[in-house]
């Protein structure tokens, strides 16, 4: 079972929700795996604080030209999509950084004057906390290309527990290689301009890809109705609405919510299980 | 001509609010919303579409089932795992790298330039505003943000306008990384909580690497003490000036309901006196 949760619009509450949601089920006494695949801001375990238990180091493949075989034809210049092999006066220069790891330059060369060496985009981390197992992706600052960092934090999924995925904000690449393959997508919005904006891109984007979703609506007192209207109109479910409150947001601006929103707050975390057809917490509780 | 670029780390800082409010406050502008993934501007700015085209970022893949001899070649060699073993191409999984199209013995798959999003530039009452939308699913928002920023210069140039104010995506991966690329400065917008200050930490380093005047501005300032001292002494140790505190204030929500930056919807409000002393501050350092 994989629930992940995702926004459109950043700073709506995935964080916040991903872990309350893995919190209470691990208050529960049943194991739970959360996974912070926004690698560029991972936030989950300034809140979670679980040991670290494993430091694994993420490489991508970026080609390295030997220039002693190479006969300067180009022919890694032509394949190269994105410019990172470019030829100066008949030597081709590697641009690592717009490098996609395709391996086209090194599969075309005739001279086999291409190889791969690994180019470090970030670490994995995994750690624990009562019965939560924890893996989070952090990003190298400077490094672009977040998907292949996304792959190896979810690597860690075991289909037999239940797994949280907390996604980055947006809507494109990052966001699809995060919710890509889970059994249910809860949207947080908030009932602005802004969010409803996002959340129609979100939704859009969840419909695209085929996974089914739900509302949740964070703040949900601080604007107006149109959230509300359009998740009408458009036939989707609201799993629950949290109010806004400056106690709620006084305790995430310190990292100790988790307590305090399981208390107020079950009711939602409990449709979002139900919702994804989590109907009986406990029956997850052995393996 | 000046680029000032905002940006946040963190999702739902108020990166666009603050947008807005300069936008209200600067003379002799041009206006580029690079948050194409989840783009929120206009629906501040209410903009009248002069001029709009689509943007292809990349290309696609596309197997003719007809000419393909199913030797597998085309699955040993992609990297994105974007072929089945039916030969089905995924569109959110294919890269574009064209190597399976290069290598394919049967000449059965061929790229196809993928439209990706649509650009547009247009008049609002604050000035000309280029902005931009990623189609659903869609990757190349880098790409994207690097279109629109290319348009605002464009048209900065055209019309004799001295600054181009953008809104930046949060996060530090792609699309910031092209939205900050020969920023004149860069305001990180930051909120007092243990994420916040985490995420500008991150967000500081990477303009830090490539050497862009980085100035801060603490958003809701108020809702923790503690947390804003502490961003303030990272800033003071980093030599990053903090040139902004502005308050907690609802008015910031209804000024979005109402379609208006808080310039318009309430000058005397604390928050917006604050930004409006903030602007005096960066115009200074602009010039």
């Amino acid at each position: 079972m994989i629930i992940a949760i995702a926004s459109g619009k950043g700073g709506t509450g995935k964080t916040t929700l991903s872990v309350a949601l893995s919190s209470y089920i691990s208050s529960r006494g049943v194991p739970v795996n959360i996974f912070d695949c926004d690698v560029d801001e991972p936030n989950v375990n300034l809140f979670l604080q679980a040991d670290i238990a494993v430091r694994e180091t993420v490489y991508v493949p970026v080609p390295r030209i030997h220039k002693e075989l190479c006969n300067g034809c180009g022919q890694c210049e032509d394949i190269c999509m994105f410019n990172a092999v470019v030829l100066i006066k008949g030597d081709p220069l590697v641009f690592p950084d717009l490098c996609h790891s395709c391996g086209g330059c090194m599969h075309v060369c005739p001279e086999k004057a291409v190889t791969e060496v690994d180019k470090e985009i970030g670490t994995t981390e995994e750690g624990y906390v009562g019965t939560i197992q924890y893996v989070g992706g952090i990003l190298r600052v400077r490094e672009a290309i977040t998907p292949p960092l996304i792959k190896a934090v979810k690597k860690h999924i075991e289909q037999d527990r239940i797994n949280i995925i907390d996604a980055p904000p947006g809507t494109s690449c990052p966001v699809i290689e995060s919710v890509e393959g889970c059994n249910y997508l809860v949207l947080v919005t908030e009932p602005t301009p802004f969010g409803l904006n996002d959340l129609i891109l979100a939704v859009n984007m969840a419909r695209e890809i085929g996974i089914p979703f739900g509302i949740v609506i964070n703040r949900a007192d601080i604007g107006d109705d149109r959230v509300i209207r359009y998740c009408e109109e458009e036939n989707i479910q609201i799993i629950g609405k949290i109010p806004d409150s400056r106690e709620v947001a006084e305790r995430y601006s310190r990292g100790e919510f988790a307590g305090y929103f399981i208390e107020h707050f079950s009711d939602v975390l409990e449709n979002i299980l139900k919702a994804a057809g989590v109907s009986k917490i406990e029956a997850w509780r052995k393996q | 001509m000046k680029q000032l670029v905002v940006i946040s780390g963190k999702g739902g800082t108020g990166k666009t609010s603050i947008v807005a409010a300069l936008a209200a406050l600067a003379e002799n502008k041009v206006l580029a919303d690079c948050d194409v993934d989840a783009a929120d501007l206009h629906l501040i700015l209410n903009p009248e579409i002069q001029h709009s085209e689509d943007f292809s970022g990349g290309s696609i893949a596309e197997l003719d089932k007809e000419k393909c001899i199913e030797c597998g070649k085309c699955l040993e060699l992609c990297r994105f795992s974007a072929i089945d073993e039916n030969y089905n191409i995924s569109r959110t999984g294919c890269e574009g790298c064209g190597v399976c199209a290069h290598f394919c013995p049967a000449d059965a798959i061929s790229m196809h330039e993928k439209i990706s999003g649509k650009w547009f530039v247009s008049d609002t009452r604050f000035g000309p505003l280029v902005h931009a939308k990623l189609g659903i699913a869609e990757d190349n928002s880098g790409k994207l943000v690097s279109r629109v920023k290319d348009e605002a210069k464009k048209t900065a140039e055209a019309g004799n306008h001295s600054l181009i104010i953008i809104d930046g995506s949060p996060g530090i991966g792609c699309p910031v990384i092209a939205s900050i690329a020969g920023a004149s400065a860069v305001l990180i917008v930051t909120e007092p909580t243990v994420s916040g200050l985490h995420d500008m930490e991150r967000v500081a380093e990477l303009t830090g690497h490539f050497k862009i005047r980085t100035f801060v501005c603490i958003n809701k300032f108020d809702l923790n003490a503690d947390i804003t001292k502490r961003t303030e002494q990272f800033c003071a140790d980093s030599g990053t000036p903090v040139i902004g505190k502005i308050p907690y204030m609802a008015e910031i929500t209804k000024a979005q309901i109402a379609a208006q930056s808080i310039i318009e919807f309430a000058p005397d409000n604390p928050a917006a006196r604050e930004i409006q002393e903030m602007w005096k501050i960066l115009r200074k350092e602009l010039e």
